[in-house]
């Protein structure tokens, strides 16, 4: 019962992914006074991409059309370790948030590798600045959940979610740091505006979409989606790490019911808070994201230091 | 019996370094041969005849050389083993050697933790000589003969095995010189090159300071105790004071060796120019043993660990990780690379230990169990994919002939074997998951999570930031290993040797990689089998073992309990292959979307050259600016101008140097000083013999003075 149930909740995440992105984009259109596309345009871009002929570029090598098919499974995977509507699931306990970060990590080793390997000059700049953003990302990201996970005493995610869920609100100087932080992080990984913008090509600002200049087809179906489900799963962990009500805790209609709306209703809100922030801040240059991101690990790093001294009874 | 196969491994790599010294002595063999023949006739006919046809074969010099691969592998078998069934049995066998000095036998002692180290020197040794044979192929006789690679190989190795086997200091540094000055040839195999010379000379000199350190930490643990045995020294007892001396002294001797930052200048020259296979077990195995040596004489021979050495390492562990994978980012020469990053690895691994010398000394002792494991774990993991890496950089410059890999480039097509092994070794030493170095990293974290029980709140805060300096050197290590394996196998070829490279043919040279690689996969899928064998050594040194690891069944790796954290490699590769199955098959069901090829889009200007891909500087050019502190950074950008406004640039030269910090901050000033101090000196000297007889007087005077 239970395994079916993560099984449904990884599918509901990849099905729900698009209509997030879309939702985000209609909030977007609405904010920059333009005509929104439907909500559904994303699921009709992802079906229209897999019933085109992929072109492959004539000297591209094995790891160039397997690396969409690695990147798209290892992003579910991380969806299946994060408790998207019910916790205390037994996938979540085959992995932690330790092995998520891993997850993330895998996809975009193969992201920078697919991006070097026809050798343009496009594609090896966006895999050289993906990894120097996420080299940076990384500790700062490790270092918000680190605050999480010591006030809680595990690094299994669906645990760490029932614990504060028992706690009752409590207003945690600590929480408040790593959920500023963990949301620096999101956007800078999930390359959204400030730090990268996904709906230009403009050569010299490009990150993410310089390496995936040269899928199409199915395998830009499979990038696209991944990426989608990447905004998606920051979107969840932001939103059932620090603000887990609703969630269900035990396994009936009713509270999965409930527990799906309250996540829709989550991420509706934080999608609006991010379509705001991407239409008030205009794009970084490069070389201003590593001050970003030092920001969101000092962030990190004084949530830590907020917990170890006045979170910690001795 | 778990004996028997230890000194055979030791006897038999022995064995194989003595038979290389064949290699040259063919004539005399021969020699030999005929007088024995004329002397006794009839006897052993059969068996000379067949080693008198071997001797004349012309292919003589290559059976020699299969046979010495031989019976190194066969030493690697029987070290592996027996370090496996000593570890199995968890025993303590002790014996005594009637060699060296009549009074002062050799004391022998065969425990888990040598058995886990006789393990990954079995593994090791094991593969490179699979490979072994393809790769000395390449070396012109009369140049670089044979006999002496070979004799210093076997010496090396065996030195190291002896090391393991030591239970005593004298043995023990007998053991240690005979590798520091095997390894000291190999390293100046090829001496034609004075800079080769220079990094030997290099490596010989940090290596005889670090064991004067190590000689004296000895020196200040026998004060104390009766004897120079490891009994009589653990029986000592130390003042904190006296204990903490003999662990700085460990720390700068069996650091020196093992290369943490500052002291790891000797790594990054000595590694690129001994040849591939050598590196190979000097990078994997013999930083290793190094670690073998500091484990041992911290937690067995002086006992009471204290939590500030747990905080040094932790310190210098730290540095030795981000300076590692920051001057490792930075380099062009594949084999410099890679040494950089065993500096980082080697961090890693100190890191570690120093955590669980903290949970030591302040009474966790499982704790202190679980960070040796990790510390251990990582240190198997970094033997693995360190030689795979390695011997993957010794077939590509056998094929290529060229070590810089902004020079490299579409090698994925020309060798896909391996090009596919490489991949593996990248993979496991970015520490993704399903790949063997993710679980001593998980397991890191793990450890380094654990800190709240500990009651000390500067230790509390300092170790969640070094657990964050793990997150960025792992995630600058992916960096790293992407832009090498980017630049060496992907794209287009940017030179012509690249261009002409072909897969390796010797299948030996891609058996040792494949061996090596399948079980960087194995262990990342099963991690069960090795903290298994490590549990064993944590339960012989610390006393406590894990209680938990297998309390959710072998699937499954819980290393504090199953509530606080998880994690099931096979489940996760189950879902893995299950999602790419799906996605694989649904996406490619309509026959109408099948691929096609085309020309890539090169902006209409004609044609994509190889000059217009990132190169290797380009690559790492953000991390260089972010963290342009870290180096000594000189870039020279030339350009000349033509055309009617002198404004067309016609050329570029472009020119990068990139240095390490130690050597103008640390070595230049030491260097300064001894010459200073020398001059000084000199200046009594003044060749003069009836200045010398007066200085002869007067200390015969001050002695008389001082006796009377």
């Amino acid at each position: 019962m239970s395994w079916l149930i993560a099984i449904l909740q990884t599918m509901l995440f990849a099905t729900l992914a698009p209509l997030l992105a879309g939702w985000l984009k209609w909030c977007k259109c609405r904010l920059q006074n333009r005509k929104a596309p439907s909500l559904f345009q994303p699921y009709r871009d992802l079906i229209k991409l897999t019933n085109k002929q992929p072109v492959v570029a004539g000297h591209a090598s094995w790891l160039f059309t397997i690396a969409p098919y690695i990147i798209f499974s290892a992003t579910v995977l991380a969806a299946t370790v994060v408790p998207l509507i019910a916790v205390d699931l037994p996938t979540s306990a085959s992995a932690d948030v330790i092995v998520m970060v891993g997850f993330f990590a895998f996809a975009r080793f193969f992201l920078a590798l697919a991006g070097l390997d026809i050798g343009t000059a496009f594609g090896g700049m966006g895999s050289s600045r993906e990894m120097t953003i996420s080299s940076l990302a990384e500790p700062a990201m490790l270092m918000a959940i680190f605050t999480l996970t010591m006030t809680a005493s595990t690094t299994n995610l669906s645990v760490a979610i029932s614990h504060v869920l028992n706690e009752g609100l409590v207003l945690r100087p600590s929480f408040v740091f790593a959920l500023f932080a963990l949301i620096l992080v999101a956007v800078a990984e999930t390359g959204r505006v400030p730090v990268d913008n996904p709906a230009t090509h403009l050569e010299l600002t490009m990150i993410h979409e310089a390496m995936i200049l040269e899928y199409s087809g199915r395998h830009l179906a499979l990038i696209e989606w991944a990426s989608q489900l990447k905004l998606m799963l920051y979107g969840v962990l932001i939103a059932n790490i620090f603000f887990p009500w609703g969630i269900a805790e035990t396994f009936n209609l009713k509270t999965l019911g409930y527990g799906l709306l309250a996540i829709m209703g989550k991420l509706a809100v934080l999608a609006i808070f991010l379509a705001v922030s991407e239409t008030l801040v205009a794009k970084m240059r490069l070389f201003r994201v590593q001050e970003y991101l030092g920001f969101a690990y000092l962030l990190g790093l004084l949530g830590m230091l907020s917990h170890i001294i006045l979170e910690t009874s001795r | 019996m778990i004996l028997l196969l230890a000194y055979g491994a030791v006897l038999l790599s022995f064995a194989s370094g003595l038979l290389a010294l064949m290699m040259n002595q063919r004539q005399m063999l021969l020699d030999l041969c005929q007088y024995w023949y004329k002397k006794f006739p009839d006897r052993h006919k059969f068996g000379r005849s067949i080693f008198e046809n071997a001797l004349k074969e012309r292919r003589y010099p290559h059976l020699l050389r299969q046979v010495v691969f031989v019976l190194l592998g066969l030493s690697g078998i029987f070290a592996a083993l027996a370090g496996v069934s000593v570890m199995l049995g968890q025993e303590i066998i002790t014996d005594q050697i009637g060699l060296g000095l009549p009074w002062l036998p050799w004391h022998v002692r065969f425990d888990s933790l040598s058995g886990f180290f006789y393990l990954i020197i079995g593994i090791a040794v094991t593969a490179v000589s699979l490979y072994g044979p393809g790769y000395v192929h390449a070396y012109d006789e009369s140049q670089h003969p044979f006999a002496v690679l070979g004799l210093f190989t076997g010496l090396f190795v065996s030195g190291m095995l002896l090391v393991l086997l030591a239970d005593d200091a004298f043995f023990f540094m007998i053991a240690w010189e005979l590798m520091s000055v095997a390894s000291y040839f190999l390293v100046a195999f090829q001496h034609e090159n004075p800079a080769n010379r220079r990094a030997a000379f290099l490596y010989l000199l940090m290596a005889e300071v670090g064991a004067l350190a190590i000689i004296l930490g000895f020196g200040v643990l026998a004060s104390f105790a009766d004897g120079f045995t490891f009994d009589a020294l653990r029986e000592a007892k130390l003042s904190t004071t006296w204990a903490s001396i003999a662990f700085a002294l460990a720390l700068l001797g069996f650091g020196m060796k093992a290369g943490v930052v500052p002291i790891h200048v000797w790594l990054p020259e000595a590694h690129p120019v001994a040849p591939s296979h050598i590196s190979a077990l000097m990078s994997g195995v013999m930083l290793k043993v190094a670690l073998y040596g500091l484990i041992r004489f911290c937690y067995d021979l002086i006992g009471a660990v204290q939590w500030q050495w747990g905080v040094v390492l932790l310190i210098v562990g730290t540095i030795s990780a981000l300076g590692g994978v920051l001057y490792a980012m930075m380099q062009t020469n594949l084999k410099r690379l890679l040494a950089y990053s065993s500096v980082e690895n080697i961090g890693i691994i100190f890191m570690v230990l120093g955590l669980s010398m903290i949970f030591m000394a302040n009474g966790h002792p499982q704790l202190a169990a679980l960070g040796l494991l990790a510390a251990l774990f990582h240190a198997f993991n970094h033997a693995l994919f360190k030689n795979l890496l390695f011997l993957g950089a010794g077939i590509i410059q056998h094929q290529t002939h060229e070590l810089n890999i902004d020079l490299m480039g579409g090698l994925i097509k020309r060798m896909p074997q391996t090009s596919k092994l490489f991949l593996v070794g990248c993979m496991s030493i970015s520490s993704l998951p399903l790949f063997n170095g993710f679980v001593s990293e998980w397991l890191a974290f793990q450890t380094a999570l654990q800190v709240d029980i500990l009651d000390n709140g500067v230790l509390r805060s300092l170790i969640p930031v070094s657990a964050a300096a793990l997150a960025l050197t792992a995630a600058l290590a992916a960096a790293c290993f992407v832009n090498v394996f980017g630049m060496i196998f992907l794209g287009q070829a940017r030179s012509r040797h690249s261009e002409k490279a072909h897969e390796v043919k010797e299948k030996g040279m891609l058996a040792g990689s494949a061996l090596l690689a399948g079980l960087c996969f194995f262990i990342g899928i099963f991690p069960g089998v090795i903290i298994h064998l490590i549990n064993s050594v944590a339960g012989q040194l610390l006393g406590q073992t894990l209680p938990n690891d297998t309390a959710l069944g072998w699937l499954w790796l819980a290393p504090v309990s199953s509530e606080q954290a998880s994690y099931s490699p096979p489940l996760v590769l189950i879902a893995a292959l299950i999602a790419a199955g799906i996605s694989f098959w649904y996406l490619r069901r309509n026959p109408a979307t099948v691929m096609r090829r085309a020309e890539p889009w090169d902006c209409g200007f004609g044609g994509l050259t190889s000059r217009m891909q990132y190169s290797s500087s380009a690559f790492t050019m953000p991390l260089r600016r972010i963290f342009a502190g870290a180096w000594i950074i000189e870039e020279q950008i030339g350009k000349e101008m033509q055309g009617a406004m002198n404004q067309d640039v016609a050329t570029i030269r472009y020119q990068l140097q990139i240095q390490d910090h130690s050597w103008s901050r640390l070595y230049q000033p030491i260097a300064q000083g001894v010459n200073k101090l020398a001059k000084q000196v000199g200046r009594i000297q003044t060749g003069n013999i009836r200045v010398y007889l007066g200085y002869s007087f007067v200390t015969l005077l001050f002695m008389l003075w001082v006796i009377s």
